[in-house]
């Protein structure tokens, strides 16, 4: 398989989660808005800080109402990582390999990107934006679901996963992030809140219904955070994406390194105790795991994207 | 309204599908279908189209100074144009004769060019010749083919007759096209496909690939077969990503591939270099390989043509090939014919005057208001004079230009080119339409089933390219003797 190939598979598996995992921030925010009492709503400044795009931001809004917030990450331009920018730069890597992807794939990547774009303000709007974001959502699930059954599951395919599971471990750290930069002020009376918090951050992931399966406990800082970080069987939970991660790259010829870079980081997340966390150290560990992925993507592409 | 078929005309053109109000035997149940549409459903029908069109993603690039390149939906017409079996079995076996005979004369030219010692083609046309490369001198391609695909323009004239109008043999593009508009066809008109036995032309790519695969200079059973493009700001990309797609053949840029100090092409892979036996290349000749020609091309692989010249790679089309669909050259092809296969030639040329002859030149310049001239070496439309259609400025230009460089000119008489109903509003008018089939040339021949039927839309307009407000039509070959 071609190494640009390989590269542009990659990425328009990342830029794909990036675009559905940008949704998912949306609306956990816009939940957590409106289930907090006004006097300790977080506000939208941390979602800008949390997806990276601070000094972007200011240089181009004064002040971070919801609409701007909303505005930048659903359909800027200017924002790289804006919801409209992720999905054109798919469409573009999916347009330099149409004769890798299925052709219903191209086809709803396609409609999905001009749907998102012309319906853009459906998603800045209060009221409809739920409904717009969940769209996205299933019409990339629709997507994931079309590779995974009308796809040769060969090296090609091990890349598209191996992107995906590696941006949606990034974006599972930045969605905890939202929770770590929303800490309510001390007191009893604020209690009742803490687990709504927490339920809304398991929705936003869909992950609500299967944490409650998977633990019978109750929701709160050290179970959801233990699920979020260690669980190996829910999809988005982060040791999960790195296990797949690991075991995809293992399909890719050489690549004894990266693998041995992801069990590292899968080692490190099993020896952690969420209890011991308080929410600076979360917000430390989110950087730290962040970094680490950023390792693990400069291995990736030394190896099998650089042309030499 | 609906379409009246007795109200259509075509004042003295050919119709393809229409003769005095009345449609021929093989267009009888299209045009029945067509008359029985109410607008809305007409209006369904174009609608279902251009859903088709935008979720297959059928584009084509254009560059425009103001917007630089664009993507712009494949603009088709619904009305298909049909050829009888039996007229186009006749064409087919004219293209086959034609194509070989060309072969023959472009493998000559690199030889001992007998064509020249024998007077009938003039050696000095090759000095100035923009597509001679004597880099090809004494280069064996496999099975002495050099265009392994052509795609040959033939139009209809008023009076039935068709013409070959000129023959691309660099890299001629258009069929993922023709298959396409089968595609979109199909989605939105099934029921004629049940009513009519339409010949299939869903093949093509399995006949490219073993075209391909035959060039292998290594004998293995799965040859590395590779497609190779300028990218995707090329009007063609959506073709050379399509046509690798159906080949499953890896669809490459010159970054993608290096030639080693041993004269192997290699492709850059995940797994390390992987050996590379036949390009399907999609790139001019200038740009193939710096080191050969151009030295500023991004998009070639430098040592290309070295290891094409020691048999490690095979190119298709070969380098040099284009020296034969030069315009000035056409003019010749008919005697090439007679001269390499000693028959007549089935499809016949257009009268072409070569400006670079005294007499023709003046006549020529004396018809230059009735004449169609057009420059040797250039396609799309560009750069053309339209006599009967131009401002006296546009001639004196011409006048010029001819004069300066009599060489690169040839004029036609204008053709009344053949129309086709196509959907305007609610009715069906007549349009101008060309047709380019592709021909394969290996071991054996094969020619597409009909080819890609490109339509003039704007009235009276006989310019067909895409990039200058053409559009497209599926062509339906159909035996109507099997249908009894």
């Amino acid at each position: 398989m071609l190494s640009r190939v390989a590269q542009n598979i990659y990425w328009l598996a990342r830029y794909l989660e990036r675009a559905e995992n940008t949704a998912r921030l949306i609306i956990v925010s816009t939940h957590l808005q409106l289930d907090l009492p006004k006097a300790v709503r977080p506000g939208w400044t941390p979602l800008i800080a949390i997806t990276g795009g601070d000094e972007l931001y200011q240089n181009h809004y004064r002040g971070y109402s919801e609409a701007d917030v909303v505005r930048f990450l659903i359909n800027d331009e200017r924002n790289p990582a804006s919801i409209l920018n992720s999905l054109k730069y798919a469409r573009e890597n999916a347009r330099t390999m149409r004769d890798f992807l299925p052709r219903d794939g191209w086809e709803l990547l396609n409609e999905t990107y001009r749907r998102a774009r012309s319906d853009a303000y459906q998603g800045i709007m209060q009221r409809s934006r739920y409904a717009y974001l969940s769209q996205l959502i299933q019409s990339i699930q629709a997507l994931t679901g079309l590779f995974s059954g009308t796809m040769t599951h060969d090296a090609g395919y091990a890349c598209l996963r191996i992107g995906r599971n590696l941006e949606r471990a990034d974006m599972t750290t930045r969605i905890i992030d939202v929770r770590s930069g929303s800490q309510l002020p001390d007191g009893t009376e604020w209690e009742p809140y803490e687990g709504v918090q927490w339920i809304s951050v398991l929705r936003s992931m869909g992950a609500y219904q299967m944490f409650r399966r998977q633990t019978q406990q109750a929701v709160g800082w050290s179970s959801v955070l233990k699920f979020l970080f260690k669980d190996r069987q829910f999809p988005r939970a982060f040791a999960f994406c790195l296990s797949e991660l690991a075991y995809e790259l293992q399909a890719l010829p050489n690549s004894e390194e990266q693998v041995a870079q992801a069990e590292e980081l899968l080692e490190r997340i099993s020896q952690l105790d969420p209890e011991q966390l308080d929410p600076n150290g979360l917000h430390q560990l989110v950087d730290d795991l962040q970094l680490d992925l950023g390792l693990l993507h400069q291995a990736i592409s030394q190896r099998y994207f650089t042309y030499q | 309204m609906t379409i009246q078929w007795t109200h259509y005309q075509a004042p003295g053109m050919f119709d393809e599908l229409i003769e005095s109000g009345l449609p021929r035997p093989a267009a009888e149940a299209l045009c029945r279908h067509f008359e029985s549409l109410a607008d809305e459903e007409l209006d369904e029908q174009r609608e279902a189209v251009e859903m088709a069109i935008r979720a297959m993603g059928i584009t084509f690039t254009v560059y425009s100074q103001e917007e630089g390149s664009i993507d712009r939906a494949w603009p088709f017409d619904i009305i298909p144009r049909i050829i009888e079996l039996k007229e186009w079995r006749q064409i087919e076996a004219g293209l086959v004769q034609r194509v070989k005979a060309l072969n023959m004369f472009i493998d000559d030219l690199y030889h001992e060019q007998r064509i020249v010692k024998d007077g009938v083609f003039p050696g000095d046309l090759l000095k100035d010749s923009k597509n001679f490369r004597p880099e090809c001198i004494g280069i064996d391609p496999p099975h002495r083919v050099w265009a392994h695909i052509c795609g040959s323009d033939l139009v209809r004239d008023r009076d039935g007759t068709v013409y070959v109008l000129e023959d691309n043999l660099r890299v001629p593009s258009g069929v993922s096209y023709m298959l396409e508009n089968r595609e979109v066809m199909k989605r939105v008109l099934p029921e004629m496909f049940e009513d009519y036995s339409i010949l299939p032309v869903d093949d093509y790519p399995t006949r490219l690939y073993a075209t391909l695969a035959a060039l292998s200079p290594r004998p293995v059973d799965f040859p590395e077969v590779v497609v190779l493009t300028p990218g995707i700001y090329n009007s063609a990309y959506f073709e050379h990503s399509y046509l690798a797609q159906q080949m499953g053949a890896e669809l490459v840029e010159g970054s993608d591939l290096f030639v080693d100090d041993e004269d192997i092409v290699y492709m850059r892979t995940i797994g390390g270099p992987q050996r590379v036996d036949v390009i399907y290349r999609r790139i001019d000749d200038l740009f193939l390989d710096p080191e050969a020609f151009h030295p500023d091309s991004m998009l070639g692989v430098p040592g290309l043509l070295r290891a094409w010249r020691a048999g490690n790679v095979a190119l298709a089309n070969a380098p040099g090939a284009g020296v034969a669909d030069d315009k000035v050259v056409y003019a010749y092809v008919p005697d090439a014919i007679r001269y390499y296969l000693n028959e007549e030639p089935i499809l016949p040329n257009v009268p072409t005057y070569r400006c670079l002859y005294a007499e023709e030149r003046e006549y020529v310049l004396e018809h230059l208001a009735e004449l169609v001239v057009k420059p040797a070496n250039e396609s799309g439309g560009y750069g053309m004079l339209i006599g009967p259609q131009a401002g006296a400025a546009e001639i004196e230009q011409f006048r010029q230009l001819i004069t300066a460089d009599p060489r690169n000119y040839i004029a036609q008489p204008m053709l009344g080119l053949s129309t086709v109903p196509t959907l305007v509003g609610h009715d069906a008018k007549p349009r101008h339409v060309d047709l380019r089939p592709f021909i394969l040339s290996g071991p054996s021949a094969y020619v597409t089933m009909g080819g890609l039927t490109r339509v003039a839309l704007v009235e009276g307009s006989t310019v067909v390219n895409s990039s200058q407000g053409g559009g497209s039509k599926d062509t339906w070959i159909i035996d109507l003797e099997e249908e009894g």
